[in-house]
């Protein structure tokens, strides 16, 4: 179909949608610079960039939720008139056939899909609800779509997956003409991400026109017909999918050459923690663990994969000494802890690099310099007769700044005021200078862009040759493929034996992520039910008794 | 024994549903304001200027329905300020709610002051009288009880069934309920999040100031310093206890008024040895131990607290 799509868009050029020099500036900041893109029915468009390369901006300048400072935005109308759309009215967007699936979803969690998809559809002052009409008309479109949802659930007991299917529910129900996808797959795990795109590809052919806002390329290479290149605020390159060619695009969207991390061949060495059969039970999925077996050795990555929510909260908790195992033993070293005491786990040179990084890694209204000692208030060397010593915390912070390239006002700067990428490197900073035996890195490069991230790779990887452990918890599969020496798979709490990275590949991965057993992969001894089911009947789909070799 | 003798009595239950009918009126008004993400602290001003402006209404000469609907006009007017200052300025909603309270009680004894200067005794109106409904108010038990109360009492239970069927069976509701737990749903649904908010704790703050007017115009026949008591507090926890759920609102409104009508008539059994201050402590204890077991597991909605901005994600 790809290959067929710009020829046969030639011939039917019509226009849905065209942004003509859109510009938006936030104070100094210009976040679109005279954009222009053009959208033709039934088309899945990829809006491609960093973070920070207004691919966002431009979005909800499209939708209604900021005002343009410039340029128009036309949309075609029921005869293909292409006409003006109002300016920041939502409501004059929806009207207009736009449907936007944002990247957080905006669901109200404690209603029923139904009710989030009708909301606003009908006259507000009614003395009654409509709810027959409506489900007869999802029912339909559930059917034509393969969107499949229980639309009488209510949303906080979906899966993530499910939550978007509703998202893109919402906007067809609406009658949407053209569905704008934020980030669509930052949630899902690759099995998810294919049936996503083959459900795009569906409505795509019945005339639907998409734009797919994201950063990777790989999965954009593979749904869309054309590409659309953004990098600070600018429309970089724009060109049909299948004459694209990747290494050029990455270099459009970054605009220099990107540094590729490399792992040479390392023997690991002792064990540095050991987790023996550990179980946590909190009744939250999310903060349980039940019979984990994991190991992280000297000189080594282990990354540990799966969707978020299925137990690495707890996971990461336990190894910071944050909390304590129900049942089981943790041994550091090859003693058995006996005491979970986060400054005590420090003190053993455990490092950690928290998943949320704004809430967790630092304290926002402190100013740098005293982000970077904080864990070391109790130490001796930032101390003088019992007071802080703040010519030496000062001191440290600006060797800090200048080894780690945190873009930063200064030392007395308060830390919120950094960006996400030189907050990650400010606790790189904090946590790597103090040469760690183990480093917990939970999603490390989690919503950084492709400068930061790279950096974030070079520092682990560094210290694993410096000899540390590192546990790497990260939803992210080619960062989990590229820097891990073992992988092991977390699901609904359970984690798998360790596998060599170079001997497991993407799909099987992904489909370990959603909760199946492969051949000699054991998550334990008691099946557990996926939450995550993939549509794809493959051989994976071995049954779960027997010997599926 | 006396005690059960006290529980069976219609006396004691007509007696329990008086002294929850203010109760009523706010925690609906509070559950309302909540559901849509604005918590209001306004609410003890809101039931002293419902009771202040009600009666001054009928004592200058208006009917006594036109009381019930000045005082709602005033609640409504002090709602839109907390709205205001908490919904598209996005002030934090205890300071703005505390400074409500204090303005509208301030303001409620100003204006009584000012109008009658010098006045010993305050001034009385004919208010609601019971109502004697042919056979329902004949009726054992249940007549003395439900049906012999007055107007007032009967439109806070109509409104326990009017505000459970518009937030769950129409499309404002629902939209209220979202708009209370995620905003960012409403408007991308088209809606405005800053409308539904502010019609929210309009609509709820009139609410509550009828129970204010409950007070001056059916408990009692006049306005006095003080008469709020702590109620509009009381309701602000009732609201946690019913889960911001109209009908528990009434069951909660109840099991205070009952623990209030209870304790009234223990004093007068018991009361020879033990100080009447240990009864009156009674329901707010017994109210904080319900609160306790039940609050433990409440599911507030999401937004409440949170402001929301136009453009901000």
């Amino acid at each position: 179909m790809s290959s067929a799509a710009n020829p046969s868009l030639e011939k039917s050029p019509q226009l849905l949608l065209q942004l003509a020099a859109i510009t938006k500036k936030f104070g100094p900041l210009i976040a679109n610079d005279a954009i222009d893109l053009d959208v033709h029915k039934g088309e899945i468009v990829a809006l491609l960039g960093e973070n920070g390369a207004g691919k966002t901006t431009l979005m909800n300048i499209l939708f209604g939720h900021y005002v343009a400072d410039g340029g128009t935005v036309m949309v075609a109308g029921a005869d293909g008139i292409l006409a003006p759309l109002e300016p920041g009215a939502p409501q004059a967007a929806l009207d207009a056939g736009i449907g936007m699936v944002h990247q957080h979803f905006t669901l109200a969690e404690n209603l029923s899909g139904l009710d989030n998809i009708v909301l606003g559809t009908e006259p507000i002052f009614r003395l009654r609800r409509d709810r027959t009409g409506a489900r007869a008309k999802l029912t339909k479109l559930m059917a034509g779509s393969g969107l499949n949802v229980d639309l009488d659930q209510p949303i906080h007991k979906l899966t993530v997956g499910e939550k978007q299917r509703v998202e893109i529910l919402k906007a067809l129900y609406r009658d949407a003409r053209l569905l704008v996808l934020d980030e669509p797959t930052a949630v899902l795990t690759p099995q998810e991400a294919d049936s996503l795109f083959a459900t795009l590809r569906q409505l795509a052919a019945t005339g639907l026109s998409v734009i797919i806002i994201a950063h990777k390329l790989a999965e954009v290479l593979a749904v869309s017909h054309r590409i659309a290149v953004l990098r600070g605020g600018k429309k970089v390159g724009e060109m049909a999918t299948d004459q694209a060619d990747r290494r050029s695009i990455a270099e459009l969207m970054v605009g220099r050459d990107v540094p590729v991390s490399r792992r040479s061949e390392r023997a690991p060495g002792k064990p540095v923690i050991g987790l023996r059969d550990v179980t946590i039970d909190r009744g939250d999925a999310r903060r349980s663990l039940h019979g984990v077996n994991l190991m992280a050795r000297e000189g080594e990555i282990l990354g540990i994969a799966g969707v978020s929510g299925n137990g690495q909260a707890a996971l990461a908790q336990l190894i910071a000494g944050l909390d304590r195992p129900d049942v089981g033993s943790v041994e550091i070293f090859g003693e058995k802890v006996t005491k979970f005491d986060a400054h005590q786990f420090a003190q053993n040179g455990i490092a950690r690099i928290p998943e949320d990084r704004h809430h967790d890694g630092m304290v926002g209204s402190m100013t740098v310099a005293e982000n970077i000692a904080i864990e070391d208030v109790r130490s001796r060397d930032y101390q003088k007769f019992g007071f802080l010593d703040f010519e030496a915390i000062r001191k440290r912070a600006e060797h800090a700044i200048a080894d780690y390239d945190v873009r930063c006002p200064g030392p007395d700067a308060p830390a919120r005021l950094l960006s996400g990428g030189n907050i990650q490197k400010l606790i790189l900073a904090r946590v790597l200078e103090k040469s760690p035996k183990l480093i917990l890195a939970n999603q490390p490069s989690r919503g950084l862009d492709v400068g930061a991230q790279s950096e974030v790779h070079r520092r682990l990887l560094e210290a694993r040759e410096g000899g540390a452990a590192v546990v790497l918890i990260s939803e992210d599969l080619d960062e989990l493929l590229t820097l891990s020496d073992q992988i092991a798979v977390i699901h609904a709490g359970h984690v798998s034996a360790a596998i060599a990275a170079h001997d497991i590949d993407r799909s099987e991965l992904g489909l370990m992520m959603a909760g199946q057993k492969k051949g000699d992969i054991d998550f334990g001894p008691d099946n557990f039910e996926s939450s995550t089911k993939p549509r794809e009947k493959t051989d994976e789909n071995a049954p779960r008794s027997g010997d599926p070799a | 024994m006396e005690i059960i003798d006290i529980l069976l009595t219609a006396n004691f239950w007509a007696a329990a549903l008086r002294i929850a009918t203010p109760l009523i009126f706010g925690v609906l008004g509070a559950l309302i304001c909540e559901r849509a993400g604005v918590l209001n602290l306004g609410i003890e001003g809101i039931f002293t200027a419902g009771a202040m402006a009600g009666w001054m209404a009928v004592w200058l000469g208006a009917g006594l329905w036109g009381g019930v609907l000045v005082a709602a006009l005033a609640g409504g007017f002090f709602g839109l300020i907390h709205a205001i200052l908490t919904v598209p300025l996005g002030l934090s909603q205890h300071v703005s709610g505390i400074g409500v309270t204090l303005l509208a009680t301030s303001l409620s004894y100003f204006t009584y002051r000012t109008a009658l200067p010098d006045v010993s005794s305050p001034p009385r109106i004919t208010p609601f009288q019971p109502l004697d409904i042919p056979i329902l108010s004949d009726l054992p038990f249940i007549g003395p009880a439900l049906f012999s109360q007055t107007a007032l009492t009967m439109l806070a239970l109509v409104m326990v069934f009017v505000t459970g069927w518009v937030l769950y069976r129409t499309p404002l509701g629902l939209a209220i309920r979202a708009v209370g737990d995620n905003p960012s749903s409403v408007e991308a649904q088209g809606l405005s999040v800053y409308a539904l908010r502010i019609g929210a704790v309009v609509a709820g703050s009139s609410l509550m100031a009828l129970g204010g007017a409950f007070l001056t115009m059916s408990a009692f026949d006049a306005f006095f310093f003080g008469m709020i008591n702590g109620r509009g507090w009381v309701c602000i926890a009732l609201t946690v206890f019913a889960s911001w759920r109209p009908g528990k609102a009434l069951l909660g409104a109840l099991l205070f008024g009952a623990f209030d009508a209870f304790q009234v008539r223990l004093q007068t059994e018991v009361g020879a040895f033990l100080p009447s201050q240990v009864f009156l402590m009674m329901p707010y204890l017994l109210s904080i131990a319900a609160l306790i077991i039940v609050a433990r597991k409440a599911d507030y909605p999401k937004a409440l607290l949170v402001p929301w901005f136009k453009g901000q994600r």
